[in-house]
C-alpha cells in the first residue's frame, strides 16, 4: 500500500555563521577584546533574540521530495547546495529549523567512511566498535565477521593497531563495515572521492549489489560518471532547492549545461551587426553531434562538427579557418585549420555565403568542459577576424568505456588506441612455472 | 532480505523539536550495545596510550593521599574519627577519584567525539555515559588498593558493608548528574574547559576527603550533604572502616541531591542536544 520510502515536506534549515568577524588583528586589539567579547557574549546569551549580528544562512530552502522504495536517488550539485545538510538532517545528525521529513523504515548513514576508527585499536576491535557506532548489533557484527574481513582483505592484519595500516588497508576495513550494514534506507555522501581505484570499483560493486537488494539508496556524489550508472533518478540541488529531478542522465546534462554557462551556436541573422569586418561576416556558430544525441549529452565517445557558416565579401580572397580547443585548464588541446580542405584548398574565394564544416571524431577529447577559439585568417598570413569564445560546451564521461572502474580518467585527450595481447609461450606445468623464476632471480 | 512486514509499521518523524524533550530513556536501552562498546573502547584507549596503563588508577589517589597523609596528617593533626589516617583518607579518595576524573573527562567528552556526533545518529547521552562508565574499572583497581590498605591496618568491615554497593551507587549516579551538566555546557561555552581544574580543586576541599564531616555541627553537618559527594564519602567510611559517624540524615540529602542532579542533568542535556552537531 505505501511505496514511499522518505517523504520531505518543505524542509529548511537555518545556520548562524555568525561569530567570524570577531577575528583578533593585533596584540591591543587582542588584549582588549579578551574583555569585551566575553562580555559581549554575556550579554547576547541573556538577550537571546538579539542575534541580529550573526549572518544567518538558509541551507534548505523548503525543499519537498518524496523517494520510492526501492529507488536509488542521485543527489548533485555544487559545494553549499544543501546535499549535505539534506543527509544529515535525514540521518538525525542534526535538526531541521522547519517543515519534517518522514522516513519508512530503518536508516542506516555513511557520511563517512571509518567513523570511529581509533587508531591504537586493532582490525577487530575497530569492527566491532564502528559497526555498534553505526547501529549494529553485536551478534549483527559477530556473524558478519568473517564477510567482513574477506571483504577488507585484512585476514592477516586483523589483530594490528589500525595506525599501521596501509590508508588502502583502512579504507578497505572501514567501507567493509558499513557495506554489511542491513538497513532498508542507506545514505552515503561522497564515499567514492576517496581511495584508489580498486577500492572504488569494490564500493561500486557493493552498492550495485545493495542496489539490486531492493533497498533503497541516496547517494550525493560528485562523480557524474557513478551517478549516472547506479542510480535510478536523480536530483540536482542549488542553494537549498531542487532544480531538476528525473532520468540520471537528463539531470546530468541539465547540471553540466549550467555548470559551463553552455554555449552551443550562435547565429547572427542581421550581417550588419555580425562579428567580423568588411573583408568576413560571420553567420553562425554551431556544435552538432554526429551520432544520435543531442548537444548536451555528448560523451566522450560522439564524433563532433564545427560548423561555421560567414560571408566573404571581398572578391577573391583566399581564406583559412581555424580553431583552437581549450579545456577547463586552459591548455590548447589541439589547434587545427582549414588549410587540407580539399575542395577550396589554395584557391580564392568568390563572394558569398560560405559553410566550412570541422571534424572532430569521437574518443579524442576527454570528459570535461572545453572551449573553441575561431580565427578566420587571410592569405595564410593575417587574422582577419577572431572569436574568442565560439563556443563552449561540455562532454561527459562515456560510462560503456569504463568497464566498471569509476575513477578519474586522466589525460588530455582520450584516444581509443589498439591494443593486443598474444601469448608467445605457454607454461603447462608448474615445473615450468618454477624454472621460469628461478631463472630470472639469480 | 528486507522483511517488508516489518517496514510499513514503523515511521519515523524529523522535525524541529521545541522547549523541553522527552528523555527516550527506551531509546538508550536499545543502544546499551553501543555505550558497552564506547566505554569498552575508552578503556582500552585511555590503557594503550599510557606507559603504566592501569597502575594510574592507583597512582593518583595513592599519591593524593600520601601527600594529605604528611601534611593534614602528620603536620596539622586533622582528627580522623580514630582510624589511622592515612587509610582515612584513601577510602575517601577512592570514590573521589572516580568522581573527578568522571568530570574532568566528560566534559571535554562531547568536544572530543565531534567527530561522532557530525558523522552520525546515536542518542547523545550514550557519550558522557560511557566516559563515566569507563572509570568505574579505574575505580575498581583503586578499590584493590583500599583492600590491601585495609589488610595492612587490620581494619575488618562489619556487616555494614552490604552497604557499600548503595554507596557506589550514590557516587555513580552523582557523577553522571553533574557529568550530563558539564558535557552539555561545555557544548556552548568552551569555557567550562578551563574553568573545570579550579571546579575540581574547590570541591574536594569542600568535601570531606582530607577531615572528617564529624567537625561540623548540626545541622550544618546534615546540610553539608546538598554536596552529593560528602554522602559517597561518608559513607564509604561508615561502611567499610566501621567510623562512628551515623551518617544516615547525610546519606539521604545526598541522594537526593544526587537523584536531582541526573534527573534535572539528563532534560537539559536532551534539551541542548538538537544543537550539538552544528556547534561541536
Amino acid at each position: 500500500m505505501n511505496d514511499i520510502a522518505i517523504r520531505v515536506v518543505d524542509l529548511a534549515k537555518q545556520y548562524r555563521i555568525g561569530r567570524k568577524q570577531e577575528c583578533y588583528k593585533t596584540l591591543g586589539e587582542t588584549l582588549s577584546q579578551s574583555f569585551t567579547v566575553p562580555l559581549r557574549k554575556l550579554r547576547s546569551a541573556f538577550r537571546h533574540s538579539n542575534g541580529h549580528r550573526d549572518a544567518r544562512i538558509w541551507a534548505l530552502r523548503d525543499l519537498s521530495v518524496e523517494v520510492k522504495r526501492g529507488e536509488v536517488l542521485g543527489i548533485i550539485g555544487r559545494n553549499g547546495a544543501g546535499k549535505s545538510t539534506l543527509l544529515k538532517i535525514l540521518s538525525r545528525i542534526t535538526e531541521p529549523t522547519r517543515g519534517y521529513a518522514d522516513v519508512h523504515g530503518s536508516v542506516s548513514s555513511l557520511l563517512e567512511v571509518g567513523i570511529g576508527f581509533h587508531g591504537e585499536l586493532s582490525g577487530r576491535e575497530n569492527i566491532y566498535l564502528n559497526g555498534a557506532i553505526l547501529g549494529m548489533r553485536r551478534n549483527e557484527i559477530a556473524r558478519n565477521f568473517d564477510e567482513i574481513v574477506a571483504f577488507a582483505e585484512i585476514d592477516k592484519f586483523i589483530d594490528t593497531p589500525v595506525k599501521r595500516y596501509s590508508s588502502g588497508m583502512y579504507l578497505r576495513l572501514a567501507f567493509a563495515v558499513a557495506a554489511h550494514l542491513q538497513s532498508e534506507i542507506l545514505i552515503v555522501d561522497e564515499v567514492l572521492a576517496v581511495g584508489d581505484a580498486q577500492f572504488q570499483k569494490k564500493c561500486i560493486g557493493k552498492m550495485n549489489e545493495i542496489r539490486s537488494g531492493g533497498r533503497t539508496i541516496l547517494f550525493v556524489s560528485h562523480n557524474l560518471a557513478a551517478i549516472q550508472s547506479l542510480c535510478s533518478r536523480a536530483l540536482w540541488m542549488q542553494d537549498g532547492r531542487a532544480i531538476d529531478d528525473g532520468e540520471p542522465g537528463a539531470v546530468v546534462a541539465d547540471y553540466l549545461k549550467t555548470a559551463t554557462m553552455f554555449v552551443g551556436n550562435k547565429v547572427w541573422d542581421d550581417p550588419g551587426e555580425a562579428p567580423g569586418g568588411d573583408e568576413v561576416r560571420l553567420r553562425s556558430i554551431r556544435l552538432i553531434p554526429e551520432a544520435d544525441t543531442s548537444v548536451d549529452r555528448m560523451n566522450t565517445g560522439t564524433p563532433l562538427v564545427i560548423e561555421v557558416q560567414y560571408w566573404n565579401l571581398k572578391p577573391d580572397t583566399q581564406l583559412n579557418l581555424g580553431i583552437a580547443v581549450y579545456n577547463q585548464e586552459e591548455i590548447c588541446v589541439f589547434s587545427s585549420h582549414s588549410a587540407s580542405e580539399h575542395t577550396w584548398q589554395r584557391k580564392p574565394l568568390p563572394c558569398g555565403l560560405f559553410r566550412t564544416e570541422c571534424h572532430i571524431p569521437g574518443n579524442m577529447l576527454n570528459y570535461g568542459g572545453y572551449r573553441v577559439s575561431l580565427l578566420v585568417i587571410k592569405d595564410s598570413a593575417t587574422v582577419v577576424h577572431r572569436e574568442n569564445d565560439a563556443l563552449v560546451f561540455q562532454i561527459q564521461d562515456n560510462v560503456e568505456d569504463r568497464n566498471g572502474w569509476y575513477g578519474k580518467w586522466t589525460g588530455v585527450i582520450r584516444p581509443k588506441l589498439y591494443w593486443s595481447t598474444e601469448l608467445l609461450a605457454p607454461l603447462n606445468s608448474r615445473d615450468e612455472v618454477r624454472d621460469v623464476v628461478d631463472v630470472y632471480s639469480f | 532480505m528486507v522483511d517488508a512486514s516489518l517496514t510499513h509499521a514503523r515511521v519515523l518523524r524529523i522535525e524541529a523539536s521545541k522547549g523541553w524533550v522527552p528523555l527516550k530513556v527506551r531509546e538508550l536501552w536499545e543502544y546499551r550495545e553501543l555505550i558497552y562498546f564506547l566505554t569498552w573502547g575508552n578503556v582500552k584507549i585511555r590503557y594503550k596510550q599510557t606507559i603504566l596503563g592501569a597502575a594510574w588508577a592507583i597512582i593518583q589517589p595513592f599519591l593524593t593521599m600520601l601527600v594529605f597523609s604528611l601534611f593534614f596528617g602528620r603536620l596539622a593533626k586533622v582528627p580522623s574519627d580514630n582510624i589511622p589516617y592515612p587509610i582515612f583518607a584513601f577510602a575517601a579518595l577512592v570514590p573521589w577519584t572516580f568522581f573527578s576524573n568522571s568530570l574532568r573527562l566528560a566534559s571535554n567528552s562531547l568536544i572530543g567525539s565531534a567527530h561522532l556526533i557530525t558523522k552520525v545518529y546515536f542518542p547523545r547521552l550514550a557519550i558522557p555515559i560511557a566516559t563515566v562508565l569507563s572509570g568505574v574499572v579505574d575505580f575498581a583497581i583503586a578499590f584493590v588498593m583500599l583492600v590491601i590498605m585495609m589488610l595492612y591496618y587490620g581494619i575488618t568491615p562489619g556487616d555494614r558493608i552490604v552497604w557499600l554497593p548503595l554507596f557506589f551507587l550514590l557516587a555513580l549516579v552523582s557523577s553522571l548528574g553533574t557529568s550530563l551538566w558539564l558535557s552539555a555546557l561545555s557544548v556552548e561555552y568552551r569555557d567550562v574547559q578551563h574553568v573545570m581544574p579550579f571546579v575540581l580543586q574547590f570541591w574536594l576541599f569542600a568535601t570531606p576527603i582530607a577531615y572528617s564531616s564529624s567537625m561540623l555541627s548540626e545541622p550544618w553537618r546534615t546540610l553539608y550533604g546538598l554536596n552529593p559527594m560528602v554522602g559517597v564519602v561518608e559513607g564509604f567510611r561508615w561502611a567499610l572502616l566501621g567510623t562512628q559517624t551515623a551518617p544516615g540524615p547525610i546519606i539521604i540529602i545526598s541522594s537526593f541531591a544526587a537523584a536531582s542532579s541526573l534527573i534535572s542533568g539528563a532534560f537539559y542535556f536532551r534539551r541542548m542536544e538538537r544543537t550539538f552537531a552544528d556547534m561541536v
